[in-house]
Formats: structure tokens, C-alpha cells, sequence
């Protein structure tokens, strides 16, 4: 598991390399990885390049299995894995490929306030929100869903939420999905799934799900930003959650209904099960993994209100007074049915995105109106102690890469490797001496999300806006941070 | 060597664990897999839970075992401290778990494991041992 991996990477250009479909028997398509040279050794380290071709192998998938520059070992499906099955050519569906934690995903709010008005105040103002937000292991939240309520989380999602207040209509007009997918059905969700799922909407959860205050400090294309609202030394909030254990339990429940039906001569790895798109198995988990997505935007969209309250106690105005309005939000574990190109047609297919983002590009119908012109927002967190990115789609990305581009930094280190080697109190000076406020509930927290734990992640968004299937709009520079 | 041993990866933890038999196998796993969710110490037996679950075979077996105490953990918050096999076989596993509720004064909580993948999943043996490894989405 650790040793190094030698397969063939041969190159397509700067920013992407090519598995050959001819490298392992079973392989239905070639396998690509974005990355460049550089990367490579990295990506190299581990096995995720296998990785990528195992799940060449699933049947029904179209062009490439593809992998984002944040590519990391997983199991089964790599972290940054793209792959797009024809369910007309019996293509199938993987919990695998979407993950536990079912539409974990981001957030990014913007405000009125400059860095300038706040820049004294940041601990005050992380404090607060520490008290505001559940985070942590076993945290609970404020809500517990009985009755119709659950079953209406699950079909509505952060329309839920805002239907109960936390939240307003125009929040939802710049939610993937608005909030929610269709064809959510609460029927196909076991009563294990609700029980690991009730106590936590509106809680961060552990790990690297975090809250962050951020200053936009570098802006790459002014007039995208215009449209999004932001300037140079804006404050914005970055919210990082998922569907929590509700999720969990769903993928578990669905790996464990589709591996009656495994077989072990045609897919490499039993974490790869899945079941065809048109099978009763595939549309069961379909329409459970979409009440596990829902429940995860209702979740982060209850989270940005915390953070609303939050930031409207501290400075004693109305939240909408201090204009913090959602920028946008996007899934990053997910399978969507979306309609993309192949072969000169144009075809439903299923896109798994599995640590990948949704990148869709100018006048695409699925995004807000507002944003037509520029294209759909894509929000890149990196660690702690560096920088995050806002990026915008681009038909590049229609075109290569099923509308898809990468979702963070990346693990390099492993968890017991970054506590291990990480000194605590000298990360925790560090962070301070670049004016940067860390609370953590977990105690091994601050050294398991360690920044050098992580890729530089502007090595990876410049990849990707090399390949040309993003664009760079911002960077955020991290104030405070909230991590679980 | 019998017991367990932490895997290292990249993003994840793995379990690889030792036994003079599959019975150790089940029950040394656990012990791993509670000693990544919590802290061992302070944990005392005062409430006991059966556990009963069935699989295709007994790599599978082995990881809704795992599931289930996990399931104990997740909903129940029992924290496990000693594990017992009442009766197994390659599809069936009967036995429990001893512990208590956790009690965030006396506890302490060190990951949250989403779920027991079937990744690199395996059992077999080698020489007079028996040995496994797991992996857990953390």
C-alpha cells in the first residue's frame, strides 16, 4: 500500500498523462490523470494511479477514467476520481464512486466587511462562532428531525431549511441543485440510516470539515469577480460538511445490498460494486444517495445561518446589513445524471465525482442567471495554514472532462504520520505569526490537518487552469479557522 | 506477534491484526478498531450487547462484525471494551460486546470512522498464524 507505483503514465500534454487501456486486461477505457510533471512523483508515491485503472474496468463507462491533480489514494474509487457511465450501455453506479460521505461538499459566503475593520477582532469573532457551531466528534445539533420532518429533509433539502428559517429562497438560486436532488426517495433509506442521522443537521462534524473566516487576497480576473460580488481584502466564510452519518450509513447499506451480486473475475476490487443505473439495486441507491445529498446541503445550509447569527451578535447589525450573501455551493462527492457529448451525440450519462467538482462553463442552463455570462463558481479549499481558490467552468471542461475539475489540496501525509511529525505548539506559533486563529474540537485536530500533512494547492488549481478546464477567479487567504 | 497493528495511508486507517485463530482475528479487530474510535482507558463493562450477523464469506464476515459494533458505537454510543464470539462460521458470527455508554467527562473520542471498507479487504494464513487486514474510511 505504501510502496511506489511504476505503471505507465505516458504524456498527453503538459498537464495530463495517459494510462493505457493496454495495461491491465479488463481496462474498457484508458485511464487519464491531470497533473504535471512535478506532481507526478508525488501522485506516484501511492497507489491511486491503480487506482484510476480499476475503475477503467466498470461497465458502461464512457471515454476516460479520469483523475483531478488532487488525486490521492483512496479506496476503491482514488479521491479526485471522474468517471461517467451510459446507462444505456448498461453503465452502473458505485457507492464506491461517490464515497461515505454523500455530497460533502462547500460553501463560500461573501460579506460587506473589508479586513481592515475586523483584522483586530479575529479571535473574538472565531470564539463566537465556536460556541455557534457544533463541531467535533459526537457533537449534536440544535434540530431533531421526527415524523414527515425527515422525510421532507430528505426530499427538499436547503429548501427544507429555508422553509424553517434558517436561510432565504434567493440562497437556493446558488446551490448546485438548488438544494436539492430530484428523485430523492425517503422509502429506500434504512431506519439505521436515520438513527446515525438525527441529531445532526446543522453540525460541522470531525476531520477536515471545517468553518473558515478568510480574506480574498489575490483577485485573477476582475470582472468575473464583479459578478460574484467580491473585491481585493473582502472577508468571506468558507463552509466545509457533509450528509454526516446519515450518509455513512447509506453507502454502507447500499455496498453491502450490491455485493451479493459481485463478481470477483470482472471488477479488481470489491470496494468497485455497484449495481447497473437501470436495475432496481442502481435506482434504490440512486434515490437514497440523492436523500443522503439532500440532507447534506439542508446541513450546510443550517450551518451558514450558525454563521450568520454568528457574525450578526458580533457586530450588532442584521446579517443582511452586513451582506453576506451565498456565493455559491458545490457538491464534491456525488453522481449526478447529467447530459454531456460523447462521440460527436449528445448522451445522459452518470458522472461520478468522487473528491472532483462540478465545473460547468458560461450558459450552461444549470446555473444561476445571474452568473450566465462567466460561468459556474467552483470553490478549491486548501489546509489551514496556505490558501483556498475560487475558480469559474469552462466548455474545456464540458469537453474533457465531463464538466468536472479538482475539489482541494490533497492529502500527502497520513493522518498518524502528520501526528507523528507534526509539533503541535510549534504549527500553533507558526499559524499565529501569519495571523491565523485555529480552534479545534478533536485533540490530534491541528496536527492531522497540518499544512505540510497537504499539496500546496495552488499547484493543483494551477493544473487545472493549465489544462484549461478552470479558470483561476480569487484566492483566500485563511483568518480564523474552525475545524471539527 | 497477536493483536493488531495501525496501517498506515494516505487518507484513511487500516487495521492489520494477528491471531492464532479466525476467533482471535474477529475479536483482536475490534479491539483495533474501538482503540482508533476512542481511547482505551476509563472504558468499563457494564453493559453488554449481542451481536448476531451473517455474509457470503468470512472476509465479509468479518467486516459487518465490524459494522455492527460500529453501528453499536454510532447509535447506541457504547463504547466496547471486551469482545466475545459465541459461535463462528464462514457465514455466520454470533457474539457481543462489553462496555459503556460514552461519557465525554471520562472518555475520550479520537476519530470518527465513517465505515468498514472492503478495500484491500482480506484473511488467510500464514504458518501456524492466522492474519487480516481492514481498512476504515476515516
Amino acid at each position: 500500500m505504501s510502496e511506489s507505483w511504476t505503471g505507465p503514465l505516458e504524456k498527453v500534454n503538459d498537464f495530463c498523462y495517459e494510462i493505457p487501456r493496454t495495461y491491465k486486461s479488463g481496462m474498457r477505457v484508458p485511464g487519464r490523470i491531470y497533473a504535471n510533471q512535478k506532481m507526478l512523483e508525488d501522485i506516484r508515491r501511492d497507489r491511486a494511479p491503480e487506482q484510476v485503472a480499476n475503475t477503467a474496468f466498470l461497465p458502461g463507462i464512457v471515454k476516460y477514467s479520469l483523475a483531478m491533480p488532487d488525486i490521492h489514494w483512496g479506496y476503491g474509487f482514488c479521491i479526485g476520481g471522474v468517471v461517467a457511465t451510459d446507462p444505456d450501455k448498461e453503465g452502473v453506479i458505485a457507492p464506491g464512486g461517490v464515497g461515505y460521505d454523500i455530497n460533502c461538499g462547500v460553501r463560500l459566503l461573501r460579506t460587506r466587511i473589508s479586513y481592515e475593520e475586523i483584522k483586530n477582532r479575529i479571535e473574538a469573532l472565531i470564539n463566537l462562532l465556536f460556541q455557534e457551531i457544533p463541531a467535533g466528534l459526537g457533537s449534536k445539533g440544535g434540530i431533531r428531525l421526527a415524523g414527515k420532518e425527515k422525510e421532507r429533509v430528505l426530499i427538499e433539502g436547503a429548501g427544507w431549511a429555508v422553509r424553517q428559517g434558517y436561510g432565504v429562497e434567493r440562497d437556493l438560486q446558488f446551490t448546485e441543485e438548488k438544494g436539492a436532488l430530484k428523485g430523492a426517495d425517503p422509502g429506500k433509506v434504512s431506519s439505521r440510516a436515520y438513527e446515525r442521522g438525527k441529531a445532526q443537521v446543522g453540525t460541522l462534524g470531525s476531520g477536515n470539515h471545517f468553518c473558515e473566516i478568510q480574506v480574498i487576497e489575490e483577485i485573477y480576473e476582475p470582472e468575473i469577480s464583479k459578478v460574484f460580488g467580491l473585491f481585493k481584502g473582502q472577508i468571506t466564510v468558507m463552509i466545509h460538511s457533509g450528509s454526516r452519518g446519515f450518509g455513512y450509513q447509506i453507502c454502507d447499506d447500499y455496498l453491502k445490498k450490491m455485493l451479493v451480486h459481485f463478481d470477483k473475475s470482472k471488477l479488481p476490487d470489491r470496494q468497485l460494486v455497484c449495481a447497473p443505473l437501470n436495475s432496481k439495486e442502481g435506482r434504490d441507491y440512486f434515490s437514497a444517495m440523492s436523500c443522503a445529498a439532500n440532507y447534506a446541503w439542508a446541513n450546510r445550509q443550517v450551518l451558514m445561518h450558525l454563521v450568520r447569527k454568528g457574525f450578526a451578535k458580533f457586530f450588532g447589525q442584521k446579517w443582511e446589513d452586513l451582506g453576506m450573501e451565498l456565493v455559491y455551493d458545490v457538491a464534491h462527492n456525488i453522481a449526478k445524471i447529467e447530459e454531456h457529448k460523447v462521440d460527436g451525440k449528445r448522451k445522459r450519462l452518470c458522472v461520478h465525482r468522487k473528491g472532483a467538482t462540478r465545473a460547468f462553463p458560461p450558459f450552461h442552463p444549470d446555473i444561476p442567471h445571474e452568473y450566465k455570462q462567466v460561468g459556474q463558481p467552483v470553490i478549491i479549499p486548501g489546509d489551514m495554514g496556505r490558501h483556498s481558490f475560487l475558480l469559474v467552468g469552462t466548455e474545456k471542461a464540458m469537453e474533457e472532462a465531463f464538466g468536472s475539475t479538482c475539489h482541494g489540496a490533497g492529502r500527502l501525509m497520513s493522518r498518524t504520520a502528520a501526528i507523528k511529525s507534526v509539533n503541535k505548539s510549534v504549527l500553533a506559533r507558526e499559524l499565529k505569526s501569519k495571523g491565523i486563529v485555529i480552534r479545534t474540537a478533536g485533540k490530534e485536530t491541528l496536527a492531522e490537518e497540518a499544512p505540510q500533512a497537504y499539496k500546496d494547492v495552488e499547484d493543483v488549481v494551477d493544473v487545472v487552469q493549465g489544462a484549461g478546464i478552470s479558470k483561476k477567479v480569487c484566492r483566500m487567504k485563511p483568518l480564523g479557522v474552525i475545524k471539527g | 506477534m497477536r493483536g493488531y497493528e495501525l496501517l498506515e495511508h494516505t487518507a484513511d486507517i487500516g487495521l492489520r491484526v494477528r491471531g492464532k485463530d479466525i476467533e482471535e482475528i474477529f475479536i483482536y479487530a475490534a479491539e483495533g478498531m474501538f482503540a482508533i474510535i476512542a481511547g482505551t482507558e476509563g472504558i468499563e463493562t457494564r453493559e453488554e450487547i449481542k451481536i448476531e450477523c451473517e455474509a457470503e464469506d468470512i472476509e465479509e464476515l468479518l467486516v459487518n462484525w465490524l459494522s455492527e459494533l460500529l453501528y453499536c458505537f454510532n447509535v447506541k454510543r457504547i463504547l466496547g471494551k471486551e469482545f466475545f464470539i459465541e459461535k463462528l462460521e464462514e457465514n455466520r458470527v454470533k457474539g457481543g460486546v462489553k462496555g459503556e455508554e460514552f461519557d465525554e467527562e471520562r472518555h475520550l473520542l479520537l476519530n470518527e470512522i465513517k465505515g468498514v471498507t472492503y478495500h484491500n479487504l482480506r484473511i488467510e494464513k500464514k504458518g501456524e498464524m492466522w492474519e487480516a487486514e481492514v481498512i476504515f474510511d476515516v
